[in-house]
């Protein structure tokens, strides 16, 4: 898992969208375990999620931007 | 105002939060609620169920106005700064039985995460048990959750639906202010539908209009800060996020400092109101209560601020929560001041038993 991670330039997007704390940022972990570097979407529905998911990747030394979606959510933007 | 709501919203937020609710709290006992009980969520969801007539323990029957707050302020602040959205549909019923046996675990120690903090601030050791088993309850959760528990998704609901639980906030502050008395007893006298204490915890409270000015407070700052004393120690432990364990640890100093200087800072183990000194049972209450908190998300109190935020899920467990309190009542599983009842401990080993099956058996596979 973390061979294929390492150094790959593949987008990853996960969708949180709908999850109760801290579910959101568990699948974040997930996504992020073993990558180095890449760029990824993180789908979420609330401003809650968006923080902790936010100051999850951040505390990984990924930058966060964020932006909102047509359906009310947000999609965070991840990369390193 | 809006540098307040960035302080808020910061990492600094839920240590603010968390402040202001310490010294708020332990005001309302010297303004006349129980003692350690300035807010008690369980306590007085329980104390909720009673005024309405759901149990009949004639001693815990009152119609806080500080729940109705809690939810009220997170509403307000939810649609001031956009963030009122309607949604649920994940697993209902299996939340609302969370909430149904995190009310008895809680109400075997007596109180929720938020008066095992406030008795620890008042002196009471006897909440140090309550606390360890609450603890160990998230523990057995994040256990769960690493092995991908989940109640599943939630879906937007039509705004409509996001109203009712504030709507039925208002509608217990108006039922408090009106108190209709249109039962009847055998004898024809008036009696109920809303029942209030005339003696015992449930006959001791704050003026109305300072109960609820502290609920709609600590709803605000609590829906901005996200303040969350199950999820304090759940990311502290899983994430090695602090920020929400600073805002409880603040919570317990401010009402610490506050008690002192009030004068109410009595410590000890014996004589501490509304408690009892079996730590066995003060732990394993708590177990069940962190535990139903944790795969629920969050502690009673945020539930409430979900609930208001237009979260029908957490509005379903709160709701729970009140069925859980009349029965917890109605079939003496609630603990006194004396001691656990005989029947408490059966009622949290099938708690128990059914926190552990939602673990093992809510899983989903998300991708």
């Amino acid at each position: 898992m973390n061979a294929a991670h390492e150094g790959s330039a593949q987008r990853f997007e996960v969708d949180a969208r709908g999850l109760s704390c801290p579910q959101p940022v568990l699948e974040t972990k997930k996504a992020l375990t073993g990558r180095t570097s890449g760029e990824g979407t993180i789908l979420v529905d609330t401003v809650t999620s968006r923080e902790n998911v936010s100051r999850f990747a951040r505390s990984q030394g990924w930058q966060v931007t964020w932006a909102e979606s047509t359906d009310g959510g947000f999609r965070v933007l991840l990369s390193k | 105002m809006r540098s307040l709501d960035k302080l808020l919203l910061s990492r600094l937020g839920p240590v603010l939060a968390g402040g202001v609710a310490g010294v708020l709290a332990a005001l309302l006992v010297t303004w006349g609620n129980p003692g350690n009980m300035g807010i008690c969520v369980a306590c007085f969801t329980r104390d909720i169920a009673g005024g309405l007539g759901l149990h009949r323990a004639a001693v815990v029957q009152y119609l806080r106005p500080e729940i109705a707050g809690l939810v009220l302020g997170a509403f307000g602040s939810a649609l001031l700064f956009r963030e009122f959205r309607p949604r649920s549909g994940s697993s209902p019923l299996v939340r609302f039985f969370l909430g149904f046996f995190a009310m008895v675990g809680a109400l075997i120690f007596l109180g929720c995460p938020w008066r095992a903090y406030l008795r620890l601030a008042g002196g009471d050791w006897t909440a140090i048990a309550g606390i360890a088993g609450l603890s160990a309850g998230i523990g057995i959760g994040i256990g769960f959750l690493w092995k991908g528990f989940s109640l599943g998704k939630n879906s937007k609901n039509l705004s409509a639906a996001g109203y009712l639980m504030p709507l039925a906030a208002v509608a217990i502050m108006v039922l408090l202010v009106m108190a209709p008395l249109f039962g009847r007893d055998a004898q024809g006298t008036p009696v109920g539908p809303i029942f209030f204490s005339e003696k015992g915890p449930g006959a001791q409270h704050a003026l109305l209009t300072l109960s609820l000015a502290v609920g709609l407070a600590v709803g605000w700052l609590a829906q901005r800060s996200r303040f969350c004393t199950v999820g304090a120690l759940r990311d502290l432990f899983m994430l090695r996020d602090g920020h929400l364990f600073f805002g409880v640890l603040a919570f317990v100093l401010a009402a610490f400092a506050t008690n002192l200087a009030l004068g109410q800072f009595k410590p000890g183990f014996e004589g501490q109101p509304v408690a009892h000194t079996n730590h066995l049972w003060n732990f394993l209450g708590m177990t069940l209560a962190g535990l139903a908190f944790t795969l629920a998300g969050g502690c009673p109190g945020r539930q409430l601020i979900l609930s208001g935020e237009g979260d029908g899920d957490a509005g379903v467990f709160v709701l729970g929560m009140l069925v859980g309190a009349g029965f917890a009542h109605n079939f003496s599983l609630a603990s006194s001041a004396s001691g656990p009842s005989p029947y408490g401990p059966t009622a949290v080993a099938i708690g128990l038993v059914f926190c552990l099956a939602a673990g093992f058996f809510m899983r989903e596979r998300l991708d």
